[in-house]
């Protein structure tokens, strides 16, 4: 569905990422990693229409996207969760929900979406009246999260959900990812906890400094030894 | 009767009551026209107040330009109404000046909205130096001796009836969606963004109503002072307007309002006593932001659908 060929980003005169293939089929969990710099966020950040590429093209469902404004990637279905819980304080939870459907016109559709949400993650309906700037790290993860489902995509883009977490957490949201991904949402992820990312992901591709190096199913990356040795500690 | 309703009601009520209270009291003289002066300039004030809280409290642009746009509906409302000295060229000169205003403020909005914090306030005041150079360079406005012998057409119910539709065009555009979006992009523009809002969009829709009303507020005070000089609309002037909303709080409208008729008050209570005035209006402002740095009201509105809870909760308790 989402087909990434030769993409080049710069950022003024430092180029980010350099010539960047990939691809992302219907159904699949994929998983990008790779260490600090590597160019992880650039990359979800052109897809989702953030930031505009140099060169190259993103094309989901055939039809080239790389040109397209943020607004219209969400209209196509493709939904982004920024890196670092960017929840709206001084908004309800329920307030921060509502907004993640904001192009949508279908009430009837919103309100069952919002159900199927709180049913993923029943902690946002306990909370669903406090503002969203008090929740702890993990729940607004989960926030953000729920709120990028709202515009109900076909693909989620998630950057980091792991980050800043404890370990509790970061297997409940994984589970989660995995549920929402098995009823039907298309999952790109990116991670520097290699394992856990790997673990829940049909295929991944590993990142160094701009260009894709190594590219394998989720569990042959984790047991290839390159992985092993710059990613899992041996 | 829904709460809606009921709502509505309190706040119609509230408006007509207030309208009442000032036309009984200046019947009766107890606000004689010295009072009257600072009637005036409260309603004006709440007009700037609550239009650049919606620039800075509302869309979290820090603008520091707001007495130009004042400025731009003073001038296009005192050359109009000084051509036609009726009511039409009154509500003319208005539109025309709200007009002027919102195409000024989409001109500067374009490149100094992509400016943050401490840029943007530099930008919108220079934006605001530039209008009141201009008119100062100009014919047409008469230069530094300004515009004078402009006609009496402000009278204390139309600004009342004005600054009212401005608090219900502004409250209703904090509720709307775009104003829900626009303070999304207050609180984190990224996430904003990545949810297909566009950021730029609600800061310029913010910034125009806002300046707009800016020109309103300066169709009054040209149309009841008589006199309008460039200096009138300096730099100290949008520092006079961001003190207000600072200090009602960054966000709250009904906190702008408030604060509008308190300062107005403490102004004119204090008038008697010169240099001291300025020292105790001062001290006020340093004790809020030393108590309650967020304002006096924070984010918080009072709203009318609090008053029925509260009489639910009575009620229950007893």
């Amino acid at each position: 569905m989402l087909e990434v060929k030769d993409l080049t980003v710069h950022y003024g005169a430092i180029e980010a990422i350099h010539n960047i293939s990939f691809s992302v089929k219907e159904g699949e969990i994929v998983s990008l990693i790779g260490a600090n710099g590597a160019g992880k966020t650039t990359i979800l950040k052109t897809i989702s229409g953030l930031i505009q590429p140099t060169n190259g093209q993103v094309s989901y469902y055939n039809k080239a996207i790389e040109k397209e404004s943020a607004k219209q990637v969400v209209k196509e279905g493709i939904s982004h969760v920024p890196e670092g819980r960017h929840v709206f304080g001084g908004m309800t939870v329920f307030e921060n929900l509502e907004m993640g459907a904001f192009l949508r016109k279908d009430k009837e559709g919103v309100k069952s979406d919002l159900k199927r949400i709180y049913s993923y993650f029943p902690i946002l309906e306990e909370r669903k009246k406090q503002d969203a700037a008090t929740l702890s790290g993990g729940e607004q993860q989960m926030l953000a999260m729920g709120r990028a489902l709202m515009s109900r995509p076909k693909l989620l883009l998630l950057d980091e959900p792991s980050m800043g977490l404890a370990p509790i957490y970061i297997q409940s949201i994984f589970d989660i990812i995995k549920e929402i991904n098995k009823e039907g949402t298309t999952v790109l992820l990116i991670e520097q906890n290699a394992k856990v990312a790997l673990q829940i992901a049909d295929r991944g591709y590993v990142l160094e400094s701009g260009e894709v190096v190594q590219t394998g199913t989720g569990q042959e990356l984790l047991e290839s030894d390159a992985v092993q040795k710059a990613y899992l500690g041996g | 009767m829904s709460k809606r309703m009921k709502t509505i009601l309190v706040w119609v009520g509230a408006a007509i009551l207030g309208f009442a209270l000032i036309q009984i009291a200046i019947l009766t003289g107890w606000i004689t026209r010295y009072y009257e002066m600072t009637l005036m300039l409260i309603l004006i004030n709440i007009m700037l107040a609550v239009g650049l809280n919606l620039i800075v409290g509302i869309s979290g642009q820090l603008s520091l330009g707001h007495a130009g746009f004042m400025a731009i509906g003073a001038y296009t409302t005192g050359i109009v109404t000084k051509m036609m000295p009726n009511l039409g060229g009154f509500a003319l000169g208005i539109l025309g000046g709200v007009v002027l205003s919102g195409i000024v403020a989409y001109i500067v909005g374009i490149p100094t909205l992509r400016l943050k914090g401490d840029y943007l306030a530099i930008a919108t005041l220079g934006v605001g130096e530039i209008i009141r150079i201009t008119i100062l360079n100009l014919d047409i406005t008469n230069g530094a001796r300004g515009l004078s012998g402009i006609p009496k057409l402000a009278t204390w119910y139309y600004a009342y009836i004005v600054a009212l539709l401005i608090i219900l065009v502004a409250a209703n555009y904090v509720n709307s969606s775009p104003g829900r979006a626009t303070i999304s992009v207050r609180e984190d523009e990224i996430a904003a963004e990545s949810l297909g809002i566009n950021t730029k969009k609600y800061k310029m829709i913010a910034f125009m109503i806002g300046t707009m009303t800016a020109a309103v507020a300066g169709s009054f005070h040209a149309t009841y002072y008589q006199l309008i000089v460039p200096s009138q609309f300096d730099f100290v002037r949008s520092i006079d307007i961001l003190i207000m909303v600072v200090l009602g709080g960054m966000g709250s409208l009904t906190g702008s309002i408030f604060a509008a008729v308190f300062l107005g008050l403490l102004n004119h209570f204090l008038a008697d006593y010169g240099a001291f005035r300025v020292i105790l209006y001062a001290i006020a402002l340093i004790l809020v932001m030393i108590f309650k740095p967020s304002g006096l009201f924070g984010r918080k509105e009072i709203k009318a659908s609090k008053l029925f809870n509260w009489k639910k909760k009575e009620a229950s308790r007893s």
